[in-house]
């Protein structure tokens, strides 16, 4: 029934994001046992169960009449003190009938509960990891014993073994073996994909010993809530099945057949429905609950809590303004007064962004200020973690929900766009701005021709037919080059070669006629042949055009080919904004020198590629102090202890860097 | 299209095949004897005897089984009720359109309402997301012949509002025919309910998290659109392959309600047939159930294949 019980959650963030966002924390070393204690739901849920299981098993010396002695006096009576519960029309005491009952109905769950697990995790390790043939023919088995309602062979035995409810119930785990074979098989298919299995196969150890102590082990999460989702599904089909009077002879108890004596005082007495059916709704809830508890202790900490269980919000809600910015202005974060420049096509000022978990929140961009003149092109350079996408993702406002900005302006035509309503930001989106982004496979709707996504596009921006925004779809991919465009026009994403599908991403982001277009990463996914055209692509079109682009990059080649300035990003804050010219021939920065002197085309053949050392802190790491200082060679104690900030150089370069004459006059040497 | 139906209906073939064989083997294995069941125990041996050779019993499983395939495909015969001696046909032709009645219209209540509830509470949330959470909770706990009793005594012993029991059939008055199927449907629509529901929503909250829902809104297509052209449109692509979850659930669902409400269906005979082990006639439900499965699933199958282009265009 609920099959999904069991997996871990899915986390969706995207690629290129989730290496800005710090990652969650690890699991804590705390026992499963202790772990488990803490979720006071499946506490109470366990402890029922045990409870009433004990109960019905010490029936005979706690309930007050034997189950089928008749009180012919109280018949069909409701709650007195002689019967706490009432009585059934043969005036039976019914908490007695329902103690005694319990024997014979949790006995029944436990044999669906055996059979479900003997059957499976056999049969699903073996088909997750031999895989193969046997693989398919468990695929196969399973697939067949899903589509069938198994009720009615259920009832084929019932009518075969009468009264036999045992061999019913293991009908039913059988039916159910099906479904949770499944679960376990998919989950030792991953598991079967790690370094440690393949190490373990390598070193000669055997499959079963793999399976056993290997396997198993990370499967049992999975295997107890699904043996206990099982135990509320058998629950629910057991008494329905004894309701109908099937599985257990007239007089015996159970909990079926004690609903159905409720039912046959239905116009006198509905009261009674409640007790016995309660119970069962009570007991499955039980089971219900402990799975969910057992699967949130097994799961925890897998994940980050990025999208789990809280509203999906993209559409945050923004101010209302139709604020213009003065050409100069002061800045509220710092008080500091901004020019906004006049040949600027963009102006980001003070932009700051953080991720929000729960009750606390990290910047994973710190005060971020560039500007992107009218023609030019700029790009943003920066290992994974830098922030670079997160900062292209703000300016257009499609920030992802755990993300926001938390200080800063982006001025684009004089007007800031940060503060902008939705519904004021998407009409400059695409027609002010445009972004081109890294996967161009999965940008593309999957269920429309990309000939109709770019119509779509177009006629959100101009005010024409859909004829004429067909024609208008043709022309943008004949722009972009793309090779017999009417008939591209009628293809499917899934039918576009990775480089042909970036050119319809290029052609929806020239739909609107933008003046910026920001370029993330737009070349990291494809083939490197492809690379070369596509950046020769974004080339033409912005001599074409004379549009501005912003190309966020990790790739110093495609900043040597393409940009004439670069602002160089390094955990979330700019540490140089120079001419390209400038940043290749003296870098000022130590970060910006150890980037270019790590670029492989500038190593002489045999030498060792040399190579930062370190990594990028986190940004729940970074230092209050340089944040290169651990992998800086120029690093003085002072670099620790002060804060940084973005200064000039004498000749009016920016660099965040105390030691920048170092460094300039160490570059100086190399290249003359 | 037609390669895909050819393809999809080869499929179904070994799981008829599978499904009659297995119950036609496990009611091979009666321990008691049909015979002497059928006379009550007061016929002579020679009296048994006729009757075993007259209803085949003297001959192997296997040759049974032939012969049940063959009456089967070649002539549209489940054999005989082993009572009235009624064709199986005849007796449960006229329950078919009880059952269809009651199981169609659950996989429609629950497909609209779980997709519909699904879809939105994905995107707006808060109090629709607690109704889907509750659903999904109440959907598992409740039993469904439970509530049927429930719904019966609220709503018609108390106050009388729908007919407590019995089927009206839509030739006769289409009000009365959905009057007396309001309250079992909704009986047994808990469970089904819940699953479309819970997956619907998480297939939305999916789509929404994809890279072409951002490409669209960086191009400045609007809200609106973006949710009810690009995301509906494919959210809705997986929420199809549930339906037939949904069916088979509502199918066996339909034991119950039909029993509670006295609905003259095929599944309140199966109970009956249980009861007095009337195999020919448990098999014979038993194929019409899995017929009506292939039947549903083939139908989903083309559905898929028409809003999913990479399957149409494989």
């Amino acid at each position: 029934m609920t099959q999904d019980m069991g997996m871990p959650p899915e986390i969706q963030v995207d690629a290129d994001l989730a290496e800005d966002i710090p990652a969650a924390s690890p699991p804590t070393r705390e026992s499963y046992v202790r772990r488990f204690l803490h979720k006071p739901l499946g506490v109470i849920s366990l402890a029922y169960l045990l409870l009433i299981t004990l109960a019905c098993f010490f029936a005979p010396l706690i309930a007050p009449y034997p189950a089928l002695q008749q009180d012919l006096l109280n018949m069909s009576a409701g709650p007195t003190s002689a019967h706490f519960l009432g009585t059934d029309q043969l005036g039976r005491d019914v908490l007695s009938r329902l103690l005694y009952g319990g024997q014979i109905t949790l006995i029944g769950v436990l044999v669906t509960i055996v059979t479900v697990l003997g059957l499976s995790i056999p049969i699903g390790l073996a088909a997750g990891y031999l895989g193969g043939r046997v693989d398919r023919w468990v695929n196969n088995a399973v697939d067949l014993l899903l589509s069938v309602p198994s009720i009615i062979i259920v009832l084929a035995v019932a009518a075969i073994f009468t009264d036999n409810l045992y061999i019913i119930m293991c009908t039913n785990g059988i039916f159910g073996a099906a479904g949770v074979t499944r679960v376990i098989r998919s989950a030792v298919l991953s598991i079967r994909e790690e370094l440690y299995i393949a190490a373990a196969r390598t070193a000669g150890v055997g499959d079963f010993k793999i399976v056993v102590r290997h396997v198993f082990p990370r499967v049992l999460g999975p295997v107890i809530v699904q043996a206990s989702v099982w135990g509320g599904i058998a629950l629910g089909i057991e008494t329905g099945l004894t309701f109908l009077g099937i599985g257990v002879a007239a007089p015996a108890p159970s909990w079926g057949a004690s609903v159905y004596d409720a039912s046959q005082m239905i116009y006198t007495d509905a009261f009674m429905l409640l007790p016995t059916g309660g119970l069962v709704a009570v007991t499955i809830l039980a089971f219900a609950f402990l799975g969910d508890a057992v699967r949130d202790t097994t799961f925890e900490g897998w994940s980050s809590d990025i999208g789990r269980g809280k509203k999906w919000r993209p559409w945050r809600r923004r101010l209302k303004s139709r604020e213009t910015v003065a050409p100069d202005f002061v800045d509220e974060a710092t008080s500091e007064r901004v020019i906004v420049d006049k040949d600027a096509a963009l102006t980001v000022s003070h932009l700051s962004v953080t991720y929000d978990t729960g009750d606390q929140s990290t910047k994973v961009v710190d005060d971020v200020s560039f500007v992107l003149r009218d023609g030019e092109v700029l790009g943003i350079v920066g290992e994974s973690g830098s922030g670079k996408s997160v900062t292209a993702l703000s300016i257009l406002g499609i920030l992802p929900r755990a993300l926001r900005i938390s200080a800063g302006r982006v001025v684009v035509g004089g007007r800031d766009v940060s503060v902008l309503s939705e519904r004021l930001m998407s009409d400059i989106r695409g027609s002010e701005i445009a972004i081109v982004f890294q996967e161009p496979m999965s940008c593309l709707d999957p269920s429309f021709t990309v000939g109709s996504q770019v119509a779509e596009v177009v006629r959100r921006h101009d005010k024409v037919s859909r004829r004429a925004a067909k024609t208008r779809a043709i022309e943008l991919f004949e722009q972009v080059r793309l090779p017999q465009a009417a008939n591209v026009a009628k293809r499917y994403p899934h039918q576009l070669s990775g480089g042909m599908a970036q050119r319809v991403c290029i052609a929806l982001a020239l739909a609107g006629r933008p003046k910026i277009l920001i370029a993330d990463e737009p070349t990291t996914a494809l083939d490197v042949t492809v690379q070369a055209e596509i950046l020769g692509l974004l080339r033409t079109i912005q001599q074409e055009t004379g549009m501005s682009i912003l190309l966020v990059t990790h790739d110093w080649g495609v900043v040597a080919d393409l940009c004439d300035r670069a602002v160089v990003m390094y955990a979330g804050h700019i540490v140089e904004d120079a001419t390209v010219e400038e940043l290749f021939q003296h870098p000022y920065h130590p970060y910006t020198r150890g980037l270019q002197l790590c670029n492989p085309s500038l190593v002489e053949d045999g030498q060792p590629l040399p190579s930062i050392p370190g990594t990028v802190p986190a940004p729940h790491n970074w230092p209050r102090g340089c944040r290169f200082f651990d992998r800086c060679s120029f690093a003085t104690p002072e670099c620790a202890t002060s804060v940084i900030a973005l200064g000039r150089s004498d000749d009016g370069r920016l660099v965040r860097c105390l030691h920048w004459r170092d460094v300039a006059s160490l570059t100086s040497k190399v290249s003359s | 299209m037609l390669r895909l139906i050819l393809r999809r209906l080869g499929r179904s073939i070994p799981l008829l095949l599978v499904v009659s064989a297995v119950s036609f083997v496990i009611e091979s294995l009666v321990p008691g004897d049909v015979a002497r069941d059928m006379t009550l125990g007061v016929a002579t041996v020679a009296q048994l005897k006729a009757l075993r050779i007259k209803l085949g019993l003297n001959h192997p499983v296997w040759y049974q089984y032939l012969h049940y395939l063959n009456q089967l495909i070649f002539h549209a015969k489940l054999g005989n009720d082993a009572f009235s001696g009624q064709p199986v046909t005849t007796a449960l032709a006229p329950r078919l359109p009880v059952t269809l009645s009651l199981v169609i219209l659950t996989t429609l209540f629950c497909a609209v309402v779980g997709i519909t509830l699904g879809i939105t509470s994905a995107v707006y949330g808060g109090g629709l997301g607690k109704v889907v959470d509750f659903l999904a909770v109440a959907g598992f706990a409740l039993p469904a012949f439970w509530l049927a009793l429930v719904l019966q005594n609220f709503l018609t012993v108390d106050h009388r509002i729908f007919p407590s029991i019995g089927y009206v059939s839509p030739s006769v008055s289409v009000v009365d025919w959905l009057r007396s199927l309001v309250l079992p449907v909704l009986s047994i629509s808990m469970a089904p309910l819940a699953i479309i529901a819970k997956q619907s929503r998480d297939s939305m909250m999916n789509v929404l998290e994809r890279e072409y829902i951002r490409t669209l809104r960086a191009c400045g297509i609007s809200k609106t659109r973006i949710l009810w052209k690009h995301a509906l449109r494919n959210a809705v692509t997986p929420s199809l392959t549930i339906v037939g979850v949904v069916f088979i659930s509502a199918l066996s669902f339909s034991v119950f309600a039909e029993t509670v409400f006295s609905l003259p269906g095929l599944g309140s005979l199966a109970v009956t047939a249980a009861e007095s082990h009337d195999v020919p006639i448990i098999e014979g439900i038993t194929m019409y159930f899995t017929l009506l499965v292939v039947a549903v699933n083939l139908i989903l199958d083309i559905c898929y294949a028409l809003i999913n282009p990479k399957v149409r265009l494989r």
